[in-house]
């Protein structure tokens, strides 16, 4: 049914059609409402079987999830940023152990500086952690994520974060179509657990494992990464048979064909680009965009052959790799290799810097007279840059830099 | 695709305003994303809230940098921050005050809009009238039906009852149309197309 609803608050209606029969969570921005709702849910008796642990931090949020998961019950929580750093020993043991947990991230900057607003950053950090990352773009995919990543996880045993962009979707209010639960039971069987903790049938998990066999472990993880690029398209269909809709799946399209010029890119500003694209069509711009919603496992080979016959491609990303560049630029070079096909990398949108259609077309523009700098940070203001630069050749002690930037933005403005 | 935002300050409810915005709209059948200008929102600070309504899907995600109209909660912002920035030249500004744009001192910024595109109306006052609070943002929706013809009074209601329950509910409900009416009785053109 059609619904005009707060990302955050449908996503929690959407775990709650999952059954899950535990959640605990620690509340951060941009988290908080999702994680409030399925208390509610859980509290007014709507979401049955199911206990709402509350916990003292997100170490404890996900450690709780580890023991649930672990006597078979179907397991859910949520974080984003510092509180996804907080975690990380227990994200790794999660992945390691086998877990089909899922996870919501918020997505949000970290800090420091302190930043509540979204980029990529926090999901990024995690990349490599054996967790599967799936983007949502829109709040719709984002609840259909949850319903798929559940059916996904326990095929395979893994745990999965659904990532979606911190207050673009999980606090914007649109349209989504919620599943019944008729459709969801149709789709999503009860859980039936690889491995089950029971007091009376003991056995140990988390064994220690030296270098005789350390290897071949992590091999079965990646290859079961691997079987999850089979797998997920696969979910996908099923999930439109049921539901009369696409979700999901590796990667996203969007005029492709013909296009010169493809901007790759994660999330929520997908939908930004493609009304830029239509614009810029209508100047006989051949540009093209695909989104990646699978990022890991990371879809080498569709990207690959979606790219391949393009002149030029532009990674756009919510997140830098320190001293080297881009994060999901880095991933898409390893699967061009060999084709020619240059990949810029632009660097947007971080700490809730809005990604504008002006600033879009005057990128795009440049791009396409292969004008761009191979690494770009997209509306950087080099003048304030300049400014504290010198400031720091100028004197040794020149201070801590984010405060700096900060005087040198609002001194002699009105502060409201 | 028609494009509102509003400003006000932290516990004036402009985050709901945009929401029920959306409501009203997707009552109606339309598309519809509300959003908040996602700052650390503090009681008093300056809050800004975006809504955007279409015929088809909505995708653009970036805030709303050239709005279509302007709905401004509370005037003692005008004195820190441009909230007219980006208006069209063609826009709508709905002002919540007794007083008027001129006097004010904000005259020279919606002397060029197009008649009837122009209105202050006192819904603090009609609020605390109305339902005891002083709650603008509900009753500007009200002005904002009436002055934009983006939509129904009667959406507005609906939009508002989805919301507020109860005596807030109604009270709201009586609010936005002495907001409504105000703004008719100034004399609207009701037959201008939507847009």
């Amino acid at each position: 049914m059609l619904e005009q609803i707060e990302g955050s608050v449908a996503v929690a209606k959407g775990i709650a059609l999952c059954r899950p029969e535990v959640i605990c969570a620690y509340p951060i921005s941009p988290q908080t409402h999702i994680v409030e709702g399925c208390g509610k849910l859980v509290k007014s008796g709507k979401l049955k079987n199911c206990e709402f642990i509350n916990v003292e931090s997100e170490f404890a949020a996900l450690s709780v999830a580890i023991g649930s998961s672990a006597t078979g019950a179907r397991t859910y929580t949520a974080t984003a940023s510092q509180g996804l750093l907080f975690m990380a020993e227990a994200v790794y043991n999660a992945s390691g152990l086998g877990l089909p947990i899922v996870m919501t991230i918020g997505n949000r900057a970290i800090g420091a500086p302190i930043n509540i607003w979204n980029d990529h950053t926090d999901s990024m950090s995690m990349r490599d952690s054996g967790w599967l990352q799936l983007f949502a773009e829109t709040n719709q995919e984002a609840v259909d994520l949850h319903i798929q990543a559940f059916k996904l996880a326990e095929l395979l045993s893994m745990p999965i974060m659904v990532c979606m962009d911190g207050f673009i979707l999980t606090h914007a209010y649109e349209r989504v179509d919620m599943p019944s639960q008729e459709q969801v039971d149709a789709y999503l069987p009860p859980f039936e657990p690889r491995q089950v903790l029971d007091p009376a049938d003991p056995y140990s998990i988390g064994a220690m494992v030296g270098p005789e066999a350390y290897t071949e472990v992590r091999y079965l993880a990646h290859e079961k990464q691997q079987q999850a690029l089979k797998i997920i398209p696969e979910i996908g269909k099923e999930f439109a048979d049921v539901f009369g809709r696409s979700s999901g799946g590796l990667i996203h399209n969007y005029n492709l064909d013909d296009a010169d010029t493809i901007v790759v890119t994660l999330g929520s500003v997908a939908g930004t680009i493609k009304d830029v694209v239509d614009k810029m069509r209508e100047d006989g711009k051949k540009i093209g965009v695909l989104s990646i919603c699978s990022f890991r496992p990371f879809p080498k080979e569709a990207i690959r052959k979606a790219l391949e016959n393009c002149k030029r491609v532009i990674v756009l990303e919510k997140s830098l790799a320190v001293g080297f560049g881009g994060v999901v630029a880095n991933n898409v070079m390893m699967s061009m290799q060999g084709t020619g096909v240059h990949v810029y990398t632009v660097v947007a949108g971080l700490g809730g810097r809005p990604i504008t259609q002006p600033s879009l077309i005057n990128m795009l523009l440049k791009a396409e007279k292969d004008d761009l700098e191979d690494l770009t940070f997209f509306d950087l203001q080099h003048e304030v840059v300049e400014r504290e630069l010198e400031r720091v050749r100028d004197s040794q002690k020149s201070g801590p830099a984010a405060e700096n930037i900060l005087r040198d933005l609002y001194v002699g403005k009105d502060k409201t | 695709m028609f494009q509102t935002r509003i400003h006000g300050r932290g516990g004036q409810g402009v985050v709901t305003a945009a929401e029920l915005l959306s409501v009203a709209a997707f009552i109606e059948g339309r598309n519809a994303q509300a959003f908040p200008s996602f700052g650390s929102e503090r009681t008093g600070a300056p809050v800004v809230s975006y809504c955007r309504i279409d015929d088809k899907e909505i995708r653009l995600r970036e805030p709303i940098l050239e709005p279509d109209a302007i709905i401004i909660q509370d005037p003692t912002l005008f004195g820190s921050l441009d909230v007219f920035q980006g208006l069209k030249s063609d826009g709508y500004v709905l002002l919540n005050s007794n007083k008027s744009f001129e006097e004010l001192g904000v005259g020279d910024a919606v002397k060029k809009l197009p008649a009837n595109h122009t209105y202050n109306v006192p819904a603090t006052e009609i609020a605390i009238k109305h339902m005891g609070r002083p709650m603008p943002n509900a009753v500007l929706l009200g002005g904002f039906a009436a002055m934009s013809n983006q939509l129904a009074i009667k959406s507005v209601e609906k939009a508002i009852l989805s919301k507020f329950s109860g005596k807030i509910g109604e009270g709201n409900i009586s609010a936005a149309n002495a907001a409504f009416d105000i703004i008719k009785k100034n004399g609207v053109d009701n037959k201008k197309e939507k847009k």
